[in-house]
């Protein structure tokens, strides 16, 4: 099997599975005040300190949450929430249309439901969102409650500069939520420096658990909580402590971290093996997002496992089809639930047409990596393409 | 053989694909994403179309160990079946969707797609038997679908399978209890189901608009009421008429005229036909010499009759054995050859344009 879709989720590290498993089998709330109770939360509290050293967070800053949706969510109308109680004016959010849908339909939600008013950034043909499109839609700021934009995109791997972007936020007063997910252990990520008000991270894309994630949340951000209860997160996120998966989940995020700068490196040469293997025998493929060497001030431009590719005339889904059978797991991007291939909402957001978006498919490398996943795709790849290309973009 | 199996969510395309992948064959199960706005649960018993329907699919594939895909024909859908059923109801005539379904969408659009993709067959949960070529009719009558496949050519065919034929319908149920699908005790799927809630007149309503007209009485002349679309009607049709005539005998819908929108009611007498002309045939196989016998199916639940097919001026022209009623132009005229032991065989189907009484009789 060659598994290339990392940005999916990505096998978990065995130091995780080493953690977790011992971690599972100890009674104890983190709650709870007797010993079996204090060796859980200290367990939990260790592991928000070494997340927060490895993301240049505080302790303080680390709210543990279900894993990157309900983080998105937290912050996106916990922030709106509280801004606009503070001030019935600030009504607005600003957000870039190439969002993950957990921030997008977060947005649509409260804009049908709760008031709010959308305004929609513009955004390069990469996908990257500049600091001059952020503050043509901020205006003097005083109607805003909330800007998000998203670190580094999931489908075409894009990575936006969020410490120009908040200093552009700041400027006019308002907080700038960032999801991280796809950026933590692939491109530097340091809280405190990226300026960020609140930043999404999670578990399963760097070698953690499934439904573990955090919301960083800056010490001096309001946020109204989305779940009530126990209060355990700030008395912004209650919910009892799953001490196993935050545990993995601290574990995860140290690995990935410490290892990043090896390991993108090591990802940016077979990506660029990949794509060029492919260019080879598909002259005519389009490079989706960022051009693979693209660089911005914090950094790599694109994620170094991202290679996104449109193929003319083919359709994604016929393409996954044909690769799924030959062994080789790779996506269209992202499927709504119905399981109905969709044009790419982030493609079309780049000004791309929906042929284009429709022709797409997303190769995401990751940890596990190697050679071998790139010689597979290369051997089927050519015949691969002709054979949907036969099969037509599924109209007349 | 690599086989593409359509899995609605329904009982019937389960057990057809775990039979397929019982014979062997490598197979890919494909639900097929027909209606643009999908409900995301069952709304009544008409299982195909929503999400939930999509996920039952998906169990079944799964359990079954192999591929599953969704695939989005809903344009197609809503251009070959849904326009086409509401323009030809727009005409004056009672079309079949399910056929029209078979003809473009599972057995050309479909099969089309899973060819060029390098499958060799499709498979659908269909009631009917196919061997060697040959289309005949399910062992269990009562579920017999060969009426609605009666539209498919001999390339078609060559490229279909159909595991269900040789089984009834509730052996089909014990197959899949015993293989613990959820789907074993799914309620049957009814009627179109692209109108969920059943109420075909409401459909073409909001489609088309109202378009009142007169409904007239043959015998008279006499206009005896009007109604608000003649898409609310069929030939045949004795309920819901909502006229009442002086004599109190029941009446019948007699014609259709689209242009002046005229419903043309009669008593019983005046109801029977024992000719029908046709558009341009489709066969199963080689087309057979005119003129030839055999029996006839006027629509989806009727019983068959005697007839002798001869050409016509469109298409074909057959004469009935026995008069008929209710034979509504739009529907198809599928002929079978009578056999009794493999079942009868579909010979190949027209599409009814004129249906009258004659003045010569049958001669056999």
């Amino acid at each position: 099997m060659t598994y290339l879709d990392h940005a999916a989720t990505t096998p978990v590290l065995p130091e995780v599975l080493a953690a977790m498993t011992e971690q599972l089998g100890r009674v104890g709330n983190a709650s709870s005040l007797h010993a079996s109770g204090r060796a859980a939360r200290r367990a939990a509290e260790q592991s928000r300190e070494r997340l927060a050293e490895a993301l240049g967070a505080r302790p303080s800053e680390v709210l543990f949450t279900g894993g990157g949706t309900e983080s998105d969510n937290l912050a996106v109308k916990g922030l709106f929430w509280a801004r606009r109680q503070a001030d019935s004016r600030r009504r607005r959010i600003v957000v870039s249309p190439a969002e993950h849908h957990a921030v997008l339909d977060s947005v649509e939600w409260l804009a049908k439901h709760d008031g709010a008013d959308v305004t929609w950034l513009r955004v390069e043909p990469t996908g990257r969102v500049t600091p001059a499109a952020l503050a043509d839609a901020l205006g003097d700021g005083t109607d805003v409650a909330v800007a998000s934009v998203m670190w580094a995109n999931n489908e075409i791997g894009t990575v936006s500069d969020i410490a120009a972007l908040a200093a552009v936020a700041h400027e006019v007063g308002v907080p700038l939520h960032t999801d991280a997910v796809q950026a933590v252990g692939q491109v530097p990520v340091d809280f405190a420096a990226s300026g960020a008000d609140a930043l999404t991270m999670t578990g399963h894309k760097l070698g953690g658990p499934m439904g573990a994630g955090a919301l960083l949340l800056r010490r001096d951000a309001e946020c109204t909580p989305l779940l009530h209860g126990g209060g355990q997160e700030r008395d912004v996120r209650s919910g009892t402590l799953d001490v196993a998966a935050i545990v993995g989940l601290a574990v995860a995020t140290v690995a990935a971290v410490g290892a990043r700068e090896e390991r993108a490196a090591r990802l940016a040469d077979l990506r660029g093996r990949l794509v060029a293997g492919v260019v080879e025998q598909v002259p005519d493929v389009q490079l989706n997002g960022a051009p693979l060497d693209d660089r911005i001030a914090s950094g790599a431009g694109r994620l170094p496992g991202n290679a996104h590719l449109s193929f003319p005339g083919a359709e994604g889904d016929a393409l996954l089809m044909l690769l799924d059978a030959r062994g080789i797991e790779c996506s269209t991007g992202s499927a709504c639930s119905a399981g109905v291939a969709r044009p790419s909402h982030v493609l079309l957001a780049t000004g791309a047409d929906t042929e284009r978006a429709r022709s797409s498919l997303r190769f995401s490398l990751g940890h596990t990596s190697t050679d071998d996943d790139v010689d597979a795709v290369l051997d089927v790849i050519g015949p691969v393409v002709a054979r949907a290309r036969r099969a037509g973009l599924g109209s007349r | 053989m690599r086989v593409l199996a359509a899995m609605s969510g329904g009982v019937d395309s389960a057990v057809a694909a775990a039979l397929a992948v019982d014979a062997g064959h490598d197979v890919t199960g494909v639900h097929l994403a027909l209606s643009p706005d999908r409900q995301t649960l069952r709304s009544g018993a008409r299982g195909c179309c929503s999400v939930e329907d999509a996920h039952d699919a998906r169990r079944v594939a799964d359990e079954l160990g192999i591929p599953f895909y969704v695939w989005d024909l809903a344009d197609r859908f809503r251009e070959d079946v849904v326009d086409d059923f509401v323009a030809e109801y727009e005409a004056g005539r009672t079309p079949n969707p399910c056929l029209r379904c078979n003809e473009k969408i599972k057995f050309s659009a479909v099969l089309d797609r899973a060819q060029a993709l390098g499958f060799d067959a499709v498979a659908t949960g269909h009631h009917a038997r196919l061997d060697g070529g040959e289309l005949r009719r399910s062992v269990d009558a009562a579920k017999d679908q060969s009426y609605v496949l009666g539209v498919l050519r001999a390339d078609q065919l060559a490229a279909a399978m159909f595991p269900l034929g040789s089984m009834t319908k509730d052996r089909v149920r014990e197959i899949a209890a015993e293989r613990g699908f959820a789907v074993a005790a799914k309620p049957d799927s009814h009627d179109i189901c692209f109108i969920p809630d059943g109420d075909t007149r409401g459909f073409l309503t909001r489609r088309l608009g109202s378009r009142p007209g007169p409904v007239v009485d043959a015998a008279t002349g006499q206009q005896v009421g009007e109604h608000d679309g003649t898409y609310g009607f069929t030939v045949g049709q004795r309920k819901g008429l909502g006229v009442a005539v002086g004599d109190q005998r029941p009446r019948y819908v007699l014609g259709i005229e689209p242009v002046s929108r005229t419903v043309t009611i009669g008593t019983r007498d005046l109801a029977g036909i024992d000719e029908v002309l046709t558009g341009a045939p489709t066969w199963t196989a080689e087309p057979p010499a005119l003129p030839f016998s055999a029996q006839v199916q006027l629509r989806a639940h009727s019983a068959p009759v005697g007839c002798e097919v001869r050409e016509g001026p469109d298409g074909l022209r057959i004469l009935l054995a026995e008069e008929q009623r209710g034979v509504a132009p739009g529907q198809s005229a599928v002929l079978y050859e009578p056999d009794a032991e493999r079942g009868d065989r579909v010979v190949g189907q027209a599409v009814v344009r004129t249906a009258r009484e004659r003045g010569e009789t049958v001669r056999h």
